[in-house]
């Protein structure tokens, strides 16, 4: 879906669902995941239907994952940090109908 | 308790902001501002200082207009300024206490959590209008400025099979940087309307008093057009196809429908005022017929309807960068004058001439907003099982039943269905339910109000209030 047009950054290594990936430095977590090929980032909670990062610039809440254990983080603000552990958020079904 | 208190606060490091900046840092007044970004720039001008340092080659590409801009950016590091970046606002008060979070939605260190502004001025410019179609939740589909942002922060352009649908000056500025970047665009997907180009030709004499914004219009057109992009006008209804993500794009036109192989689809529809905060603030709001959104009611300075409290730049009426770069400085020159800093007469000299340039940019306005006026069918989604509410997962039909058992206001739509009430708090949805209400119900949109906007504006933690006592 997205192609990196240079290789020459500095890196910092993450992981998402388990996988280790070593991803430039100064952007955030969508765009590294997305750099990655990483398109899905959560289910939605009602439908269980798959998600991504849509606006990529705060607005939408659609890219929320969780991150070092906390849940609901925008992935297209937080910057990506040394060590960071990622995961998809997974909606737990909680349909009210 | 005393908090630390700043003369002027300013919200957003964008032109507007960074030129109100300026502006006061000259007459030696105490400024903060906070940005969600880690560096100055705002949505346009985003990464400006990392890319021109070191990534020469992209920076480059950008155009003459971004690159020109790293001026003010330099101005503004220098100009003596607080800046805190990385903030994320979440609550206002009436006395204009600012409570902020970073990108993590924690406290941290190294900056105060609680501010207080005398004067408060809103510079958090626009969003994309949202486009709702079947389909668009679908990892895959983005909105068009999410390629940009892409674009400047990371070096990322997309590749495989890329479709633009949508209308709008922006939609073609990201197609020609794309382009440029070496990206092959399978197709752009026009929904704008002919009845709006026939209409906004009586307003192309004002508009030709600027003529440097038509020539880059043309000239865009032309571009995409000579590089041989499939391009389709009049589309009328568009629909993302897939399971897991976007595998195809279906359009049709007329009775002709077609469907294409799609691994990115790229939706524009215009911008919109991002109204979160004046809302928040209880600032008077009136609705934009041409554009079709609310805006908040100000005078010629910026000032709204409540004390203290100006705005600058596309937060209110959208008018690109120039304009929101002046109405900074004319933002500023009347805060300094009500805080007698400089006295009237000094302020109306010191403007008269940004005056004068702000209505020069203005000139292209009403063509432009008549030229791009968006289409109801647009609005107001065809296909009644498209999701609107992208958070709480409602439905066109969801809507228009709530509106059929009396539900007449967003906030009664949203108590009946919750319809935006989940983490965006209705920023994406708002305008499609007031239109959706609006049609169901044959009242005019400005009788129909909008989501009373309340605390916290982004999610954060009941261990994070609890810090606060």
């Amino acid at each position: 879906m997205f192609r990196k047009l240079s290789e020459d950054r500095i890196k910092v290594r993450i992981s998402f669902e388990g996988e280790e990936f070593f991803v430039d430095t100064d952007q955030s977590v969508a765009s590294a995941l997305l750099a990655e090929g990483h398109q899905v980032f959560r289910s939605s909670v009602i439908n269980n239907q798959p998600r991504g990062a849509f606006c990529m610039m705060g607005v939408c809440f659609d890219c929320l994952l969780e991150i070092n254990g906390r849940p609901n983080q925008q992935a297209c603000m937080v910057p990506v940090k040394e060590n960071m552990v990622i995961k998809r958020q997974i909606s737990s079904g909680n349909n009210p109908s | 308790m005393t908090l630390p208190a700043f003369d002027y606060v300013i919200l957003g490091a964008g032109p507007a902001g960074m030129a109100a900046a300026l502006t006061a840092r000259e007459h030696g007044v105490k400024v903060l501002v906070l940005d969600e970004q880690s560096q100055p720039g705002g949505q346009i001008y985003r990464n400006i200082e990392t890319l021109k340092t070191t990534r020469p080659q992209e920076f480059q590409k950008l155009g003459q207009e971004y690159q020109s801009a790293s001026q003010l950016v330099e101005n503004f590091r220098q100009c003596g300024v607080e800046h805190w970046f990385e903030r994320s606002i979440w609550q206002i008060s009436k006395d204009l206490s600012i409570y902020h979070v970073n990108p993590e939605g924690e406290h941290d260190s190294s900056v105060p959590s609680l501010v207080q502004a005398k004067h408060l001025l809103i510079a958090v410019g626009a969003m994309e209008r949202p486009m709702p179609l079947p389909g668009w939740t679908l990892p895959g589909v983005m909105a068009c400025t999410a390629a940009d942002v892409l674009y400047k922060t990371s070096g990322l352009v997309p590749e495989g099979k890329v479709v633009l649908a949508g209308s709008g000056p922006l939609m073609l500025l990201i197609a020609c940087r794309m382009l440029d970047a070496g990206v092959r665009i399978s197709a752009i997907l026009d929904t704008g309307n002919k009845t709006s180009t026939l209409e906004s030709l009586p307003l192309l004499p004002k508009a030709l008093r600027t003529p440097s914004y038509l020539f880059k219009g043309a000239s865009m057109i032309w571009k995409l057009r000579k590089a041989g992009i499939k391009m389709v006008s009049g589309v009328q209804t568009v629909e993302a196809l897939g399971t897991q993500k976007l595998e195809q794009v279906r359009f049709r036109k007329g009775s002709m429908t077609e469907t294409l192989g799609a691994d990115l689809l790229l939706l524009h529809h215009g911008v919109v005022p991002n109204v979160q905060i004046t809302r928040l603030l209880g600032c008077e709001h009136q609705w934009y017929e041409q554009q079709r959104y609310w805006e908040p009611k100000v005078d010629e300075w910026g000032n709204t309807s409540v004390k203290g409290v100006s705005i600058a730049g596309d937060c209110g009426r959208v008018a690109g960068s120039k304009v929101a770069e002046l109405s900074g400085h004319l933002a500023a020159f009347d805060m300094l004058y009500q805080m007698k800093v400089i006295t009237q007469k000094d302020r109306d000299q010191k403007s008269k001439h940004l005056f004068e340039q702000r209505n020069s940019h203005l000139a292209v306005r009403p063509f432009l907003d008549k030229l791009f006026q968006p289409s109801k069918n647009w609005l107001v989604p065809q296909d009644d099982s498209t999701l609107v509410c992208r958070c709480e997962e409602v439905t066109v039909r969801q809507i228009r039943d709530a509106v059929k058992k009396g539900a007449l206001s967003p906030d009664r739509v949203k108590s009946l269905i919750r319809c935006g009430m989940g983490p965006c708090q209705g920023r994406v949805c708002g305008l499609n339910v007031t239109e959706i209400i609006a049609d169901e119900s044959g009242l005019p949109p400005e009788t129909l109000g909008y989501f009373k906007i309340r605390p916290p504006l982004r999610p954060i933690t009941l261990g994070l209030l609890a810090q606060l006592h």
